[in-house]
C-alpha cells in the first residue's frame, strides 16, 4: 500500500511541475501532445491494457461458449479430451511460458540498456512462437487425418491422403455439392482440382456419402432418406476410427467445434505476436530502444504475455479433462 | 526534479547497484522473473497429473484453481502489475468481472430455458448431416409440436 500512496504523491508533484518541463526543451522522446514522459508512458499502458481488456471479453465469448457446451454436454468433454495430446499440449504450455518469460527479460534489458540482451530475447521469444505453432501444426494435422473435425466430417469415414483435397472441398458446400456430383463427377474437377481424375473424385464421393452414396455415384437415383444406414453399420463399415467406438457419446463434434474455434483463435493472435516481436526485433537491431525509450518493447510484451495467459487456460480446459 | 524520482518506488528495492535506470516504469528483478518463470513450469507439471487422479467434480476445480494462479504470477510479475499503476489492475479485473457476469446470465438462461429449447441441431443443420454423413450419432431435432426428427 505504501507504493499506493507514493504513486498518487508523484503523480501530483509531476501535475505541479508539468509546465516547467516545457521550459526546459523537449526531450525527443516525449511527443508534443503529453506534458512529461511519465505522463507518456502511463498513457501508453492505459491504452494498452485497455486494448487486452477488449481481448479478454473476445476471448471470454467463446469461454461462455465453451461453459454452455460443457454444461450440456458433460460427457462429450470427458470422452472427446482423451483424443487430444496431452505431452503435446503440455509442451506447447511450456514453449509459451518460456517465450514469456524470455520476453519479460526483453523489457529488461531495454530498461537497462542491453541492446544485445535484448535482441537475443526478442529472438529467443520469437522462436518459442514458431515452436508452439509447429506443434500445434503437428497436432492439428493429426486430427483432420483422423477427421477430428467440427460438423458433419466428424461422421465421415477418415479418408486416404490422396482424396484429402476432394474431401475437404465437400466441406464448404456439402449440399451443393453432392448435387453437382450426382449429375457429374466431373464437374467437380474443375479449378484447383484440375490435377486429379475425375475418376477419385467419385470414389471419394461415394465414400463420403456412405453406402447410399455409392449409388448415387454409379448413375441411379438417390434413394430417400429410408436408405440411410444405422449408427451400427457405420460402425462396422470403418473400424479403427472413433467412428466404430460403441463408447461414442452423440454430438461428439461439438467438442471439435469449440477445441479449433478457441485454439484457432489463439494460434491467431499467436501469429500476429511473431509480427510484433519481429518488429521490436527490427527496431532493437538498428538501436530505437534504451532506458529513456522502451515503452514499444513493453506494451508488445504486455499483448505476449495475455496470448500466455489465455493459453493458460485453454490448456486444463481441454487437454486435462479427466 | 520531481519526476526523475519517478512513481515507481518499488523500482530500486531490488536491483542491482550500478544499473541504468529508467526515468519510467519499473525494472523487475531477474530473480523474481526467473522465479515466476520457473514456478509456472513446476504448476504446469503439477496440473498435468492432476489430471490423472480422480477426484470426481474437484478435477475441474483445482485445474481451474491451478491456471487462476498461474495466470496471477503471469499478471503480478511478468505483466508488471505488482508495481504498476493500479488502474491497470483495475482494467484487467474489470474485464474479468464482466465475463463472469455474461457466463452468469448465460449459464442461468440456459438452465431456465433448458425445458424448452430443442434438444440437437437446428433442421438445416441436420440436412446437412444426413446428406454427409447419414446415421450419425447426433442428438436428434425436437420439433415444437413434441415430434422427433425423421433421423434414424
Amino acid at each position: 500500500m505504501s507504493q499506493t500512496i507514493a504513486n498518487t504523491h508523484t503523480t501530483h508533484a509531476d501535475q505541479a511541475h508539468g509546465h516547467d518541463d516545457h521550459a526546459h526543451g523537449h526531450d525527443p522522446h516525449v511527443a508534443h501532445h503529453f506534458d512529461s514522459m511519465a505522463q507518456q508512458f502511463d498513457s501508453a499502458k492505459l491504452g494498452i491494457w485497455l486494448f487486452l481488456a477488449t481481448e479478454i471479453l473476445f476471448f471470454g465469448g467463446l469461454f461462455v461458449a465453451y461453459a454452455i457446451l460443457r454444461m450440456r454436454n458433460p460427457e462429450v468433454f470427458s470422452y472427446a479430451s482423451h483424443y487430444l495430446d496431452t505431452i503435446m499440449g503440455g509442451i506447447n504450455t511450456c514453449v509459451l511460458i518460456l517465450s514469456s518469460l524470455t520476453m519479460a527479460l526483453a523489457v529488461r534489458c531495454a530498461q537497462t540498456n542491453r541492446r544485445g540482451g535484448l535482441i537475443v530475447c526478442l529472438v529467443l521469444t520469437f522462436m518459442g512462437a514458431i515452436g508452439f505453432l509447429v506443434i500445434k501444426y503437428f497436432e492439428y494435422t493429426h486430427k483432420f487425418h483422423d477427421n477430428l473435425v467440427w460438423g458433419s466430417s466428424f461422421y465421415v469415414p477418415p479418408h486416404d491422403a490422396e482424396g484429402h483435397a476432394e474431401a475437404m472441398a465437400l466441406k464448404t458446400a456439402p449440399v451443393a455439392a453432392t448435387a453437382i456430383v450426382v449429375k457429374d463427377p466431373t464437374l467437380f474437377a474443375i479449378p484447383d482440382l484440375a490435377a486429379k481424375p475425375a475418376v477419385d473424385v467419385s470414389a471419394v464421393k461415394s465414400a463420403s456419402v456412405g453406402p447410399s452414396g455409392m449409388a448415387r455415384a454409379n448413375g441411379t437415383p438417390a434413394p430417400e432418406q429410408a436408405a440411410a444406414p444405422a449408427p451400427g453399420k457405420l460402425e462396422e463399415a470403418h473400424p479403427g476410427t472413433h467412428l466404430e467406438d460403441t463408447k461414442l457419446p452423440p454430438n461428439t463434434h461439438l467438442f471439435f467445434a469449440i477445441y479449433y474455434c478457441m485454439t484457432g483463435l489463439h494460434g491467431i493472435h499467436v501469429v500476429a505476436g511473431m509480427g510484433i516481436i519481429a518488429w521490436l526485433t527490427w527496431r532493437a537491431v538498428r538501436g530505437d530502444f534504451s532506458s529513456k525509450n522502451f515503452t514499444a518493447v513493453d506494451t508488445g510484451g504486455l499483448y505476449w504475455h495475455i496470448v500466455d495467459l489465455i493459453w493458460i487456460f485453454l490448456f486444463p480446459l481441454f487437454y486435462l479433462i479427466h | 526534479m520531481a519526476h526523475q524520482v519517478s512513481h515507481s518506488a518499488g523500482a530500486h528495492a531490488g536491483s542491482h547497484a550500478g544499473e541504468v535506470h529508467p526515468e519510467v516504469g519499473h525494472v523487475v528483478p531477474i530473480k523474481y522473473l526467473v522465479g515466476a518463470g520457473a514456478a509456472l513450469l513446476v504448476l504446469t507439471v503439477i496440473t498435468v497429473a492432476v489430471r490423472y487422479i480422480d477426484l470426481g467434480e474437484a478435477n475441474l476445480a483445482l485445474a481451474l484453481a491451478i491456471a487462476v494462479v498461474k495466470a496471477t504470477i503471469v499478471a503480478l510479475i511478468f505483466m508488471h502489475l505488482r508495481w504498476d499503476r493500479p488502474f491497470n489492475l483495475l482494467v484487467l479485473i474489470g474485464s474479468i468481472v464482466f465475463v463472469g457476469i455474461m457466463l452468469a446470465f448465460s449459464a442461468m438462461d440456459v438452465h431456465q430455458n433448458s425445458a424448452t429449447m430443442f434438444n440437437g441441431n437446428p433442421p438445416e443443420a441436420e440436412t446437412v448431416m444426413q446428406a454427409n454423413a447419414p446415421g450419425a450419432p447426433v442428438a436428434q431435432f425436437r420439433s415444437t409440436n413434441g415430434g422427433v426428427g425423421d433421423t434414424n
